[in-house]
């Protein structure tokens, strides 16, 4: 008997010192991290050098404002009120007191210098954990002081990429068609900007119709489509060295060039005699493939990141609908089944979702689905809407809206917004004039 | 011919060249957790004086002397409370001891047989005696009856501390839905919910090349972790809730 007693308590024992409880997290705050942007701290010498070079009172100070507009403008960070910060730059910037950035509730802090080196801007700055109290990342650089809005955008991308795990999007550029007066008579040039609206550049006068710009995934080649007597060119252009060239002269009609993956491809579609497939062309050697070889209209086509897949719209099935298939053209699939016409795919560079342009019920809608049509959602809707562009991250969408005209034909006008995976944030991108058609480019730090 | 044919249609050959901010690559220098910037006397000054603040802050911030204190006088009471709350389970569950309690009555009914009178008395005592017992174990309710299973949480106590790790946890939102992404991390609690030791159960995968949306996750579950303390548990049963273990898993929320 008292054996029995003894196995059985041999028995239970261990499992009583198993017995640890677990608790699932299975939700949280979906809301913007608190996070203190503190300006960056600058000794006289450096001010005032500066000031003489790039006619900015504290640079510092401007860099700083670079990061916490990009980290706010991305709705996944909170930064704090500068009026809030109990400890000052020169101080943060040694040893952060972090009870002090506790008690105002930031949860990450980033503060550093800026100095006047032989002639150049050297930017030192660390991210710190505050509830943790320990350094985060900590990085220098060192570059021709013009080059200081860059500096606060490499921060911001560095800063994002710690605290999300992707890599960023703010070291980057958006190329768009620049549009002047009235709705009947526009001027439409091509333009360029960085990713925030600053540093706007027009890369063209204005004299030809420019369409569909688009940026290589790789590099800082563009690709779009110019009218030359009244017939649309597909031309090249290098960002960098400004220069161009017509990638060829195709029979009838092309639209909207996109180039693959790895940039040594362009995929387009051409139309002849009113119906329109897609086709390739190595830029290499310039040898023209066909995609597609069907009766219906065959456009937008764009490309998985890994190449493998081609994602295109068609009306083969009576309304347009977005379609799927191997790079080569088989194993065509529609993934689209909804109501309402789908048109404009772009694959995610993330490879997850295709993004794209509704038309249901009169309204325009941009959304996302996974590439295999499941779990479509529509991100925003408005009166007349398309074009959107993925930023390098595959986090945010930009694209053009138009507003509608009244009775006199007056009040038209195209501008760039944006919107990231959410749905909530949702942001009008400020340029000099009206714009249509954006595109992201890739990271230029890469 | 057909070259020059074609140079002659650029229509921006004519134009002006470009006018944009050369791409400059940034020299990206790793620095390490010190600088080694001489400080300025001014400086170290302010350094020494920030020191010495913080050495204040954190003599302020060190577990009290108390902390030892506390666990004796804190682990007994609930221990005593979960005795009390066994003793009335047993008269009322336990099969075992079953067999005395009606050996009991039958006693009582042995007696009550001669006097009727009596057994309202007792009656009305054993109603008292029922009263004072709850009135001693603080009120119990039947959610917290449940907490005297040894082996978890009930359930209202767990959605409490749900509940509040909820709030605290900023989920970082750049995170990839599709992906396997479980943090698990196993708490050391003092008895009054703050944390005497918290550890990330993968901790090697943290540190792993290609494992950064890990890392995302985890960082921000301990600030959450951290932000929540003291957690909300419960005021009894130390003893079962000392360690925890809390896995964090953002799929949910992510997918949408």
């Amino acid at each position: 008997m008292l054996l029995r007693y003894l196995l059985l308590l041999l028995i239970l024992l261990p499992i009583k010192a198993l017995a640890l409880i677990e608790v699932d997290i299975t939700r949280g705050n979906l809301t913007p991290l608190p996070v203190a942007v503190s300006p960056l701290s600058i000794d006289e010498n450096s001010k005032s050098s500066f000031k003489r070079i790039l006619k900015k009172e504290n640079i510092g100070s401007e860099i700083s404002t670079i990061v916490e507009n990009n980290l706010k403008q991305s709705g996944l960070f909170n930064p704090l009120d500068k009026n809030a910060f109990l400890q000052k730059p020169e101080i943060a910037n040694l040893k952060p007191r972090f009870e002090d950035w506790n008690l105002i509730k930031a949860q990450a802090l980033i503060t550093g210098n800026v100095t006047f080196i032989d002639e150049k801007l050297r930017v030192e700055f660390r991210l710190w954990d505050v509830l943790a109290g320990k350094e985060m990342m900590a990085l220098a650089f060192t570059t021709v002081p013009s080059n200081w809005r860059r500096v606060g955008h490499i921060i911001s991308d560095k800063v994002y990429q710690r605290l999300t795990g992707e890599n960023g999007y703010f070291d980057t550029r958006i190329i768009y068609v620049s549009e002047e007066g009235s709705k009947t008579n526009r001027v439409k040039k091509l333009a360029i900007m960085d990713q925030d609206g600053f540093n706007n550049k027009f890369l063209t006068l204005g004299n030809e119709l420019v369409l569909t710009p688009r940026f290589s995934p790789t590099n800082q080649m563009v690709t779009y489509l110019s009218y030359f007597r009244n017939l649309p060119r597909v031309y090249l252009l290098d960002i960098e060295t400004g220069m161009q060239e017509v990638v060829g002269d195709f029979p009838g009609m092309t639209f909207a060039p996109r180039f693959s993956p790895d940039g040594k491809k362009i995929i387009m579609s051409f139309a002849q005699d009113g119906n329109s497939d897609i086709y390739t062309m190595d830029l290499e050697n310039r040898i023209v493939e066909r995609i597609t070889n069907h009766p219906s209209i065959d456009t937008s086509p764009s490309y998985s990141p890994d190449g493998k897949y081609i994602t295109f719209n068609s009306d083969r099935s009576k309304f347009q609908q977005i379609y799927v298939m191997d790079s080569n053209g088989k194993n065509v699939k529609r993934i689209s089944f909804g109501n309402g016409l789908y048109g404009t795919p772009v694959w995610s560079p993330r490879g997850d979702l295709i993004a794209f342009t509704k038309l249901h019920k009169g309204k325009f809608y941009i959304g996302v689905m996974r590439t295999d049509g499941t779990g479509e959602r529509l991100l925003t809707e408005n009166f007349y809407q398309e074009a959107p562009s993925w930023s390098p991250n595959g986090r945010v969408l930009i694209f053009y809206r138009e507003t509608k005209t009244n009775s006199k034909g007056e009040g038209f006008s195209a501008k760039l917004w944006s919107i990231d995976l959410t749905g909530y944030n949702e942001r009008m991108v400020e340029t000099e004039t009206d714009a249509s058609d954006p595109s992201w480019s890739s990271l230029l730090s890469n | 011919m057909l070259v020059i044919i074609t140079a002659m249609s650029l229509p921006f050959l004519t134009k002006k060249p470009i006018d944009l901010p050369p791409i400059i690559s940034v020299e990206l220098i790793q620095i390490t957790d010190k600088t080694n910037i001489p400080f300025a006397p001014k400086a170290k000054k302010i350094i020494e004086k920030v020191k010495k603040k913080e050495k204040k802050i954190v003599s302020e911030q060190a577990p009290p002397k108390m902390v030892k204190k506390e666990k004796p006088d804190a682990v007994p009471l609930p221990n005593k409370k979960i005795e009390k709350i066994k003793k009335i389970k047993d008269k009322k569950q336990n099969p075992e001891k079953a067999e005395t309690e009606i050996k009991q009555v039958s006693e009582f009914e042995k007696k009550d047989l001669f006097d009727p009178n009596s057994i309202a008395a007792l009656i009305d005592k054993s109603k008292v005696e029922s009263a004072e017992t709850n009135k001693k174990l603080d009120k119990i309710t039947q959610d917290q009856d449940k907490s005297i299973d040894l082996s978890g949480l009930s359930l209202s106590e767990e959605d409490a501390l749900k509940a509040q790790i909820f709030g605290c946890w900023s989920i970082p939102l750049g995170l990839p839905y599709n992906e396997s992404l479980l943090v698990r991390i196993r708490l050391q609690l003092k008895p009054d919910g703050s944390i005497m030791k918290s550890e990330i159960l993968d901790h090697a995968r943290m540190n792993k090349p290609g494992q950064g949306f890990y890392k995302v996750l985890a960082e921000s579950a301990l600030r959450a972790i951290k932000l929540c303390q003291p957690l909300r548990v419960p005021s009894t049963g130390y003893e079962r809730w000392k360690e925890l273990q809390l896995n964090f898993d953002a799929r949910e929320m992510l997918e949408g």
